[in-house]
């Protein structure tokens, strides 16, 4: 027996590790794109009349203008507050939502509606009712961020749920498991990537969500750098909050990504994306 | 312990074609037992009714009439008393070989010490020690069966049920499990009755084979060859081995059995 294994052992070996195999390093090509488009803006940006556009130079300027005296620094700091809670929030609630939606038709039946309407919702009508409701302040700003994502991530998470292979979840029923343990131990992390793919959809919304609020509360955060500017027809300042948002939002997506390899590294592995 | 008895299992499934609901008998008064330390085999063409079969001793489906009784014990669902190795071993993808054999035993409410060595000792049996720590896409087709036999051998189950364990795999990585099989039933003297529609397959493992067609248990077969199978390539060879394939092949086709395998009803 022991030499049988032996002899199969070598027959069917895993295969070897494999590299990503590019003559280039991605981050090369990535690099080259964003050099090419700031060289095209500067270049057409500078025919433009300041008041309708800008162009990199310019909008540099005014950002380290702004951030010397401190005003940018302080407008970030009050956004990513709310922003950070609202959306821990809609992690931490829509996951749940999502994961007891896709597994119970109870659940499914008495909730699913409500979660489907409410990614639909058009939350910018409803916002001045919110403001009535929580004020012009943190609070208001948590709850349009919380009501952006939330239902993207839980109907991620619940479409996930729904994808679980069926022999996955026998084998927990084989070895007699309780409907938590099967939830927790085979539903969850086999949903992973769904719920990953969901929190990246929601990240978009929330950025979004975070300069709708302050728009419409328009006294603290960076929305209200956006609004004041535009309001002065100071059009490079106006770029430099946008900017760092869209930054912001790589930067999220891209610790989205590590956190997806650190909980779910088998993932990366077996779809072999290089 | 460890005698399976199926008394008159019927399964009638509701199933929508197109418009119509059409009501499909799957099963219709299956009986046969399988006796302790026995190697049975339920063999037919697909959509027979054998996986079926299978999946109400393990408690995964409910028989519409009948039952089911493992060692006088009427089956209401699944059981620690049965373990299912499952058609493509369906490890589950985030654990390691290791941890998938764990995962039964924490089921049973195995914790600390003892769960790791038990867990070791039956990657061991599957020889599998080496490669514990490997996720199942680290592994192949045949080291995930072996990781999967493990599983359901390790909560130390009275029947070990499997689904065509080795229908997926490659003839020579077949021959090897086939043979590690016997090994096993020669160590652990489990019961276990397994589901094939490879004829040669159930003649050189089970100690009698029971032929399904259309819901209906056409006849059961003893294998006329000693428990000790010894070298199974060789055994492929005999012509007693020949005999008792062909037997089974004519029952299989609708013929009637003739007497080299008695008909044991």
């Amino acid at each position: 027996m022991a030499e049988v294994s032996e002899r199969i052992k070598a027959s069917e070996a895993a295969e070897p590790v494999r590299s990503t195999g590019h003559a280039v390093p991605p981050w090369v090509i990535t690099l080259g794109s964003v050099v090419v488009l700031l060289l095209l803006w500067e270049f057409f940006g500078r025919n433009i009349n300041p008041i309708f556009g800008s162009y990199p130079t310019a909008i540099a300027q005014a950002a380290w203008e702004i951030t010397v005296s401190g005003e940018l620094g302080q407008a970030a700091l009050q956004s990513l507050q709310a922003f950070v809670l609202g959306f821990g929030l809609s992690i931490v609630i829509g996951v749940p939502l999502g994961l007891v939606i896709g597994r119970f038709w109870v659940v499914e039946a008495a909730l699913g509606l409500y979660v489907t309407a409410g990614n639909a919702m058009p939350l910018v009508a409803l916002v001045p009712l919110l403001i009535l409701w929580l004020g012009l302040g943190f609070k208001v700003k948590v709850a349009i961020v919380l009501l952006m994502s939330v239902f993207p991530i839980a109907i991620n998470t619940w479409l996930g749920v729904a994808a679980v292979p069926k022999t996955l979840i026998e084998v927990g029923r084989t070895f007699v498991a309780s409907n938590t343990t099967i939830l927790r131990r085979i539903v969850l992390p086999a949903t992973v990537p769904y719920i990953m793919a969901g929190i990246r959809l929601a990240v978009g919304r929330a950025v979004v969500a975070m300069i709708i609020a302050e728009f419409f509360t328009s006294i603290s955060g960076l929305g209200a750098i956006v609004i004041t500017a535009a309001n002065n027809f100071e059009t490079a300042t106006m770029f430099v909050p946008i900017i760092l948002l869209m930054v912001l939002a790589l930067g999220l997506n891209a610790l989205i990504g590590w956190a997806e390899h650190k909980v779910a590294p088998w993932q990366a592995e077996i779809s072999d994306r290089n | 312990m460890g005698e399976v008895r199926l008394q008159d299992v019927s399964k009638r499934f509701r199933m929508r074609v197109g418009q119509e609901v059409q009501t499909v008998q799957a099963l219709d008064r299956v009986s046969f037992s399988v006796a302790e330390g026995e190697i049975v085999a339920l063999i037919g063409p697909s959509g027979c009714g054998k996986t079926t079969a299978l999946r109400i001793v393990m408690g995964l489906e409910l028989a519409t009439s009948g039952q089911v009784q493992v060692d006088g014990v009427a089956v209401t669902g699944c059981g620690h008393d049965r373990g299912l190795v499952f058609q493509h071993a369906q490890l589950l993808p985030w654990l390691t070989a290791r941890q998938n054999v764990m995962f039964g035993l924490e089921m049973k409410g195995m914790r600390g010490r003892e769960l790791m060595d038990t867990a070791m000792r039956y990657l061991a049996l599957v020889g599998l020690t080496a490669s514990a720590d490997r996720r199942p896409h680290q592994l192949s087709g045949g080291m995930q069966q072996r990781v999967g036999i493990a599983r359901a051998l390790a909560i130390d189950p009275k029947v070990l049920l499997m689904d065509e364990p080795f229908g997926a795999l490659d003839a020579q990585t077949r021959e090897v499990l086939q043979a590690e099989l016997l090994d096993i039933h020669a160590r652990t003297g489990k019961t276990i009755l397994f589901v094939t529609h490879d004829l040669d397959e159930a003649i050189l493992l089970a100690d009698r084979v029971v032929v399904l067609r259309a819901g209906v248990v056409e006849t059961i077969l003893a294998v006329p060859l000693p428990r000790a199978r010894g070298d199974l390539g060789q055994l492929r060879g005999t012509e007693a081995f020949a005999a008792a394939r062909h037997d089974v092949w004519r029952a299989l086709h609708g013929t009637v059995p003739v007497p080299h395998a008695s008909a044991v009803h």
